[in-house]
């Protein structure tokens, strides 16, 4: 089966600056794979470059369809759905509207209902939430608000940046369980970008480890947890 | 005392233009951080569409969606092909663009039309009703208009998703986008929103202010200063705004007016109530930065 997700020769730019040297990597369809490094790695780069969030060049497939440098939206439109470094929320907007915008391009309306539904009872405190301003949310539901809405796209794919970010240990794990059954029973492949190495490998099975822009290493989740320098440097025993 | 409710009925019914035009204002502001000072000059040049629409012996009520339309597109037109290759330009290269546009508005109606002074003849008509010593049918008639298209725009940002779009474009673009929402347009959307309620306000101020290229000058002051006082981020509050300095404006002539009368004292009348609108915002700003509807957003990190 070919890869959901084709990455080859990806380069990013801000501005002068080059944050990625020819980045390449593939998704199985259905898996979770995961993006780890050090700050400043490129990690938030490779995943704001797969949807056009940054100046790129190189190849980035989507399900065989190349889209390289295609206009952010049109590219969501696609069925990839983002949760964004700092979650994005609409901080003004209600709970409610934020799942609202979020279907916004959908015009299946019964699906839509059922990815809802869907959303209620992976997150059921959203739905207590639901006409709350969703900027006094806390950091944890903000969290699930910005997966919820990526999942109200119908998502194929679902990039993930730093969902453990600022959390407290207990909400982190609620989480990434929430992201597995997600993943299973929605059938989404998950592209996870972490800091937290050891959490994410764990629900990963593939792993690629970036340096500086480029990849240095890469392999199924359990070899790359074993490797000795990876072990040293990300997992620290 | 019938003096007193004729000034605040008629501080209503200036308020409802003034509100309008606040929340123009505050329409394009919320999602580019611009202050547009052509949007009276645009509300000018659409009400002389109006009127020439009218010479050519078409219905005020046709005319007048005709024109809020036509303002519509040009709205867009001129987001579209104007502003937007000057995206990522520092703020006063807007600016400039801004007094650009508003002097082709201005010559360009001058050109057309000439600069004398127009009637514009009121669509309401001259009846007399109990209370018609209070207030005129034309004011009555702008106020009923405008308070109709705020509702309108209301529904359309409460009920419908293009508005949901638009208001989460405006707050977060870079969320929106990745919601799919295509926010360049919808940038465009407000102008041409903004646009289409500046020529209603400006084709039913006509036949108050006549119509000439300076009719929108003051108004636009009066705009800018209900803006403030409302909070330039939060449309509600410009129009509570545009309400608030067209009764307040009055309120002052007339009490001024009364302490002439009583002590011979000339402290402050008609004259000065252009002023007394600069000292509103000036006073509120310094009070109140973010307006007295204006409000800070809840974050949390």
């Amino acid at each position: 089966m070919g890869a959901v997700l084709e990455v080859q020769g990806l380069k990013a730019f801000y501005g002068q600056t080059q944050a990625l040297h020819g980045v390449s990597f593939a998704l199985e369809p259905g898996g979770i794979t995961t993006l780890l490094g050090a700050n400043g790695a490129g990690k938030t780069t490779t995943l704001r470059s797969i949807c056009s969030m940054v100046r790129t060049e190189g190849s980035i497939r989507f399900d065989g369809t190349d889209i390289a440098g295609r206009p952010t939206e049109d590219i969501v439109r696609l069925g990839v759905g983002h949760v964004p470094e700092g979650r994005g929320t609409f901080t003004d907007l209600s709970v409610e509207e934020n799942l609202r915008v979020a279907a916004y391009t959908r015009t299946d309306k019964g699906a839509t209902r059922r990815d809802l539904d869907m959303v209620f009872e992976y997150f059921p405190i959203l739905k207590q939430r639901l006409t709350q301003q969703a900027g006094t949310l806390s950091g944890g539901e903000q969290q699930m608000l910005a997966i919820s809405r990526a999942l109200m796209l119908g998502p194929r794919l679902m990039l993930l940046d730093e969902p453990s970010f600022g959390l407290a240990p207990l909400i982190v794990q609620e989480i990434f369980r929430i992201m597995r059954r997600i993943n299973a029973e929605a059938k989404v492949s998950m592209l996870l970008v972490e800091q937290n190495a050891a959490l994410a490998l764990e629900l990963a099975d593939h792993a690629y480890v970036l340096e500086t822009g480029r990849v240095v290493m890469s392999g199924k989740s359990s070899v790359v947890k074993s490797d000795e320098a990876i072990r040293k440097s990300y997992l620290g025993y | 005392m019938e003096q007193l409710v004729q000034q605040i009925a008629s501080g209503l019914a200036n308020g409802a233009i003034y509100a309008c035009l606040a929340l123009a204002l505050v329409m394009i502001f919320v999602s580019t951080d611009h202050i547009n000072f052509a949007q009276g000059e645009m509300a000018m040049f659409s009400a002389y569409l109006a009127w020439q629409l009218l010479q050519w012996g078409v219905n005020f009520w046709i005319a007048l969606p005709l024109v809020a339309f036509g303002s519509f597109l040009v709205g867009v037109g001129i987001e579209r092909v104007i502003l937007r290759p000057l995206h990522s330009a520092p703020v006063l290269s807007i600016v400039v663009v801004f007094i650009g546009l508003l002097t082709i508005f201005h010559s360009l109606a001058g050109a057309i039309w000439s600069h004398t002074i127009k009637d514009f003849p009121s669509p309401f008509p001259r009846v007399t009703f109990a209370g018609s010593g209070y207030i005129g049918p034309h004011q009555i008639g702008m106020i009923v208009v405008t308070i109709m298209l705020l509702l309108a725009l209301f529904a359309f940002f409460r009920f419908t998703p293009l508005g949901l779009a638009m208001r989460a474009a405006a707050q977060n673009p870079a969320s929106a986008r990745l919601a799919g929402v295509r926010v360049d347009w919808m940038l465009a959307l407000g102008w041409g929103l903004a646009a289409a309620i500046g020529a209603v306000a400006g084709t039913i101020v006509a036949p108050v202010v006549y119509l000439e290229p300076n009719m929108m000058a003051s108004i636009l002051l009066y705009g800018f200063a209900s803006a403030l006082v409302g909070g330039i981020s939060s449309p509600g509050g410009a129009v509570a705004g545009g309400f608030i300095v067209g009764v307040l404006e009055n309120l002052i002539a007339y009490f001024g007016n009364l302490l002439e009368k009583a002590s011979g004292v000339y402290l402050i009348g008609n004259g000065e109530k252009l002023s007394v609108a600069l000292i509103i915002v000036i006073t509120v700003l310094t009070l109140r930065p973010a307006g007295l509807f204006g409000h800070v957003s809840v974050k949390r990190v």
